[in-house]
């Protein structure tokens, strides 16, 4: 599964471009599912509820299937990207994601200073003071301009309602 | 001559302190967002979005838009400082920029950049002034036929110009009609593609999937190889700007085509990027000076940061006169204005005259208020980028969620940015353009509104869309920009069966 350009290894370009062509089409089949439910007929206000999707979807199929038969017959040997590159890309995701679900249930402010932190730490090397400056300094700053300034409520967590903001 | 007393009011409106204080920071904010890597004009505008519903209708979209110059003249300064584009737009100024810089004439290559910019913008928001009105005028007389004859024409001008393979335009943009399509029908209010999942009841947000797909998408693209920026100084002084405007004038025929081909680009929907590149190759063929191109020419860079920023500027035309964005960031102010309880197009010009004017009048204003910030200010731009990309990274992430959950108060709407900038990490990996995925989702709806109402009213039968001149004509033009690219290459044998001549290679579907 994997292709190899000057000793580096990593997903082939061919097979992830044909993954994704293929992923699009199913998401095409579930719109014209979805369509079905909802009536792609003619009914007392017009065209019904799934009419115009039904067709989106069709044109989905028929588009994914061409996209994903020129990606198998292209005489395509580059990689995708590196499995180094990837690794990269999942540092970056993976906390990410974390921070994204911690959000309910600390709020947005103690998420992000945690993973600026993080970030800065174990990416950036930086020192533990540098750290903590930009992660404590840039919440605060969010918070002034956000809600101070333009009035927008941003979500919070037990350590908002302990200080009482 | 109305329109002259009318852009006279909007410059009234515009030049009321408060608009003038939120000119300013958009200007900045955007340079800003032009100079960050995984922030673009798009993205940078959806995450300040929400930052402007407190604020009144026309202040609003006048820091949104000069949040848009903003990054329109921010990408100039990393291509000619280092190399690196802030926005696809910029690469084409790299030819020339960046070997200019390494001479030491960074000073004249940005003095010509942001000039030209500004020339480029001026000559559009001119036509603008001239032209919208006329063409609200014209489409008042639209009916759903008409106004879906509008949307395939931009539509298929996306799929027949795209630089991408054809099917994947298709592709993008059906994804978008699709997303569009989830949650309530605004006919019948019945419910479809939610498959009983309660938070697709309100169906997917715009604002959420430009933020993940250009936002995160962009930064999960960066991350791959981690940046490096080489730090370096950028000074721009008076007499260097002098010197530079005074050899400008000689090539005001650059300025003139590159401002026409960013006008047509901006307009059609093709957009600013393919607008540089264009003007830069033309530029390259005419010019006395073509061999020089790419070696440090100045000519080489004010050709596509005049269309560019033309592009970029003329963009805002159809959106305003006829609710069709020709750009991924007009598509953002065009929600902005519907969120706003605006409705654009025709009607615009007619029951909200001191907005549309006051938003021309801050374009003008804008754009000389942005030259003379950019010229001013840019050795502390240059300085943000020599902040590394491991602190600026993840405030830009956290920006990203900021944004994402101020539009609806809600988390799960943070988790869908994520989820659309995996989406677009991956499309735009694998060649799918993004612009028409977004334009879609702003504009499938009404689309589809115009579509069924069409249909309504002629019992289905499909002739409503010939049924007469104008809609027939409209229909047409749409059909030909589809097929413009066979059209094109078949005219191209065509005459070189004609003059017996090989055919020049050209871009073939990868």
């Amino acid at each position: 599964m994997s292709a190899s350009t000057d000793g580096n290894l990593g997903p082939s370009h061919k097979l992830v471009e044909a993954g994704v062509a293929l992923l699009i089409g199913i998401v095409g089949i579930v719109v014209i599912i979805g369509s079905i439910r909802a009536g792609i007929g003619w009914g007392a206000e017009g065209p019904r509820a799934g009419f115009f999707p039904f067709y989106i979807g069709l044109f989905i199929v028929l588009s994914s299937a061409i996209n994903l038969i020129s990606a198998l017959r292209a005489r395509n040997h580059h990689l995708f990207a590196e499995w180094g590159q990837l690794g990269h890309v999942m540092s970056v995701l993976i906390p990410s994601a974390l921070f994204v679900g911690a959000m309910p249930f600390i709020g947005l402010y103690v998420s992000s200073a945690l993973f600026i932190g993080w970030f800065m730490r174990w990416l950036g090397k930086y020192r533990w003071l540098t750290v903590v400056a930009v992660a404590i300094g840039a919440p605060v700053v969010t918070y002034l301009v956000f809600e101070r300034w333009f009035l927008v409520p941003l979500p919070k967590g037990p350590l908002e309602d302990l200080l009482g903001l | 001559m109305e329109e002259l007393t009318n852009l006279f009011h909007g410059f009234a409106v515009a030049l009321m302190p408060f608009n003038i204080l939120v000119m300013v920071i958009g200007i900045v904010l955007g340079v800003i967002i032009g100079v960050l890597p995984g922030l673009g004009g798009a993205n940078g505008v959806a995450i300040l979005l929400p930052l402007t519903f407190s604020m009144p209708p026309t202040s609003a979209i006048i820091m949104l838009s000069c949040i848009y110059w903003g990054a329109l003249f921010g990408g100039a300064i990393t291509s000619i400082l280092f190399n690196i584009p802030g926005e696809p737009w910029s690469v084409a100024t790299t030819f020339d920029g960046y070997p200019m810089a390494q001479q030491g004439k960074a000073g004249e290559a940005l003095t010509a950049a942001f000039t030209s910019s500004f020339v480029g913008a001026l000559f559009a928001i001119i036509m603008i002034t001239l032209v919208a009105p006329l063409v609200a005028r014209f489409a008042l007389e639209f009916g759903p036929a008409e106004k879906f004859a509008v949307y395939f024409l931009a539509f298929c001008s996306f799929i027949g110009l795209s630089k991408e393979p054809a099917f994947k335009t298709v592709a993008a943009m059906m994804l978008g009609f699709a997303l569009a399509a989830v949650g309530l029908d605004s006919m019948t209010g019945q419910l479809r593609l939610t498959f009983g999942f309660t938070e697709m009841l309100n169906g997917f947000d715009f604002l959420i999937a430009v933020i993940g797909l250009f936002g995160i998408g962009e930064i999960l693209l960066t991350m791959e190889d981690g940046l490096s920026f080489r730090g370096s100084k950028a000074k721009i002084n008076l007499r260097v700007v002098l010197q530079t405007w005074k050899e400008l004038p000689r090539y005001w025929m650059t300025s003139l085509r590159s401002s026409v081909i960013g006008c047509w680009m901006g307009i059609t929907p093709a957009g600013a990027t393919p607008a540089s590149f264009m003007s830069y190759g033309i530029a390259k063929r005419v010019s006395k000076n073509g061999k020089n191109f790419g070696h440090g020419e100045i000519e080489g860079v004010i050709a596509p940061e005049t269309a560019a920023h033309a592009a970029g500027t003329a963009a805002l035309l159809p959106m305003l006169s006829l609710g069709v964005p020709g750009s991924p960031t007009a598509a953002v102010l065009l929600g902005g204005l519907l969120i706003w309880g605006l409705q654009p197009g025709p009607m615009l010009f007619v029951e909200q005259k001191e907005f549309v004017w006051g938003l021309i009048a801050s374009m003008y204003l804008g754009n000389i208020v942005g030259l003379l910030i950019v010229l001013t200010c840019v050795p502390f731009f240059a300085a943000i980028l020599r902040i590394p990309f491991s602190i600026v990274a993840p405030l830009i992430l956290v920006l990203c969620a900021i944004g994402a959950y101020s539009v609806h108060n809600s988390t799960f709407d943070v988790m869908l940015m994520l989820v659309f900038g995996v989406i677009g990490y991956l499309l735009k990996k694998c060649n799918y353009p993004l612009a028409p995925l977004v334009l879609a989702i702003v504009l499938g709806d009404k689309a589809e509104e115009a579509f069924r109402q069409s249909l309504l009213a002629s019992q289905g039968a499909l002739g409503v869309f010939f049924s007469n001149g104008l809609v027939g004509t409209i229909m047409a033009l749409g059909l030909i920009a589809l097929f413009w690219s066979p059209l094109n290459a078949g005219y191209a044998r065509l005459r070189s069966a004609a003059t017996g001549r090989p055919r020049p290679a050209g871009p073939g579907y990868e």
